[in-house]
């Protein structure tokens, strides 16, 4: 246990040192993210002031949708198949998806917190309820990096990846992206706590319910 | 005849359902009127549905186990059928909601969840698509297949039930049965579910037939 999790450890550590050493797609992704909250509030700003609160947060959310997708599906095409070969006889591939999903959570948490910014920086911010704006942004990241991991991994196998990974994650992502945006809307208008509770406790299960399948299925796509 | 006695079964069942549930008798209901005979085949084909789609997701498990490429094609024929019942099950709601809601599609959370779960297996048949051997096309679309049931199951039958409705059953609605159903509708109703998710069977047994004969054929 202790050793499988050194190991977990070391994986990990291999994605962040991977990632710093190819820094064009890290930048990529970070420009990526405040390019779109860019477009988005130039678009916008013919009508200022008229960005009422729901499509404030539900541009926001699907700002966050888009980056997702575009930085988790380089997960498993970034390394050539030879190499993904050589980690198959060091790990177990249970231990390759956690530290895949460990790293997208901490990838994703970033472009969340750095758009978040940004957006509030360039068109206001009306959340009234920071942290638990910041908690639904946390539970988003962990949900994203989950379904999407397994998702690239399906995506990665066919030809036509690109394609592939936005027909098959946009529905996967949906429940967990509509209830994130109740949470967020929540937020937004300073409710009450418990007027959240249901769905962040829908949407711990949604997060728990996809981790376990990640770890469940990885192991046939892996063998492929 | 032995082995055949379910689908004798359910031609009886659904030859009683068409006839029985359009001239038996029905409960008064204001708005529904006598639009609430569609129970019988609006809400039986959702059941059919799900039921296939669990049949499907059970042999995409089996395949994964035993890696036997004949599981892998009853569970896309199961997947496929569940697709006409679920597109199916559209119409006849939509007829419905167009008569009891004013409008044929209403922003509902049931009907886009439903509508979110055909894009899943829609999804999931152009998945297949996109892989030429036959081994791993069956592995990797059976890993969707089950992530595909898990979706869909947080989208029918938890969202739905958090927010408002015009189901009933959900968002704070009581069920169907609690008021509106009589113990005569129930007469009908329960077999309709036993026949269409019978009827959906044998449509896939005669799909999967076909594909196994073409398959020798070709060989």
């Amino acid at each position: 246990m202790r050793e499988s999790l050194v190991q977990i450890g070391a994986l990990v550590g291999k994605e962040f040192r991977l990632e710093w050493r190819q820094r064009y797609a890290l930048n990529g992704m970070l420009l990526y993210i405040v390019g779109a909250v860019f477009v988005c509030y130039l678009s916008f700003n013919a009508r200022r002031g008229q960005l009422a609160p729901i499509v404030w947060n539900t541009l926001f959310w699907l700002i966050q949708l888009f980056t997702a997708v575009n930085a988790i599906a380089k997960t498993f095409v970034q390394e050539r198949a030879g190499r993904q070969l050589y980690y198959y006889t060091l790990a177990s591939p249970q231990q390759i998806i956690v530290a895949k999903i460990i790293y997208n959570t901490g990838l994703m948490l970033v472009l969340a917190l750095l758009g978040f910014s940004v957006y509030a920086f360039v068109l206001g911010s009306p959340v009234e309820d920071v942290p638990l704006y910041i908690g639904s942004l946390l539970l988003g990241a962990i949900g994203f990096a989950a379904s999407l991991t397994l998702v690239a991994g399906i995506a990665a196998k066919a030809e036509n990846s690109a394609t592939l990974m936005a027909i098959l994650s946009f529905p996967v992502m949906l429940p967990l992206l509509l209830l994130l945006l109740k949470v967020a809307k929540n937020a937004m208008d300073g409710l009450d706590r418990s007027a959240s509770s249901d769905e962040l406790m829908t949407i711990l299960a949604i997060d728990a319910i996809v981790l376990a399948l990640s770890y469940l299925l990885f192991p046939f796509l892996w063998k492929s | 005849m032995k082995t055949n006695w379910w689908k004798a079964l359910a031609v009886i069942i659904l030859t009683y359902t068409i006839f029985w549930g359009l001239i038996g008798p029905t409960p008064r209901q204001p708005i529904l009127n006598e639009s609430i005979r569609n129970v019988y085949f609006h809400v039986p084909l959702w059941f059919g549905m799900i039921t296939l789609m669990l049949t499907s997701l059970v042999f995409a498990v089996r395949y994964l186990r035993k890696g036997d490429l004949g599981d892998d094609m009853v569970s896309v024929e199961f997947a496929n059928t569940a697709i006409l019942f679920g597109i199916l099950g559209c119409a006849t709601g939509s007829i419905w909601a167009n008569y009891t809601w004013g409008e044929p599609w209403p922003n509902d959370p049931k009907l886009n969840g439903v509508a979110v779960s055909m894009l899943l297996y829609i999804a999931y048949l152009v998945l297949r698509g996109a892989f030429d051997d036959e081994q791993r096309r069956a592995r990797i679309s059976a890993v969707y297949n089950i992530l595909a049931f898990a979706v869909f199951i947080p989208l029918i039958f938890i969202l739905p039930r958090q927010t408002d409705s015009l189901h009933p059953g959900n968002g704070g609605n009581p069920a169907f049965g609690k008021y509106d159903m009589n113990s005569q509708m129930r007469m009908v109703f329960y077999p309709a579910i036993i026949g269409f998710t019978l009827l959906g069977v044998w449509i896939t047994q005669l799909r999967v037939r076909l594909r196994r004969l073409q398959l020798v054929m070709e060989e």
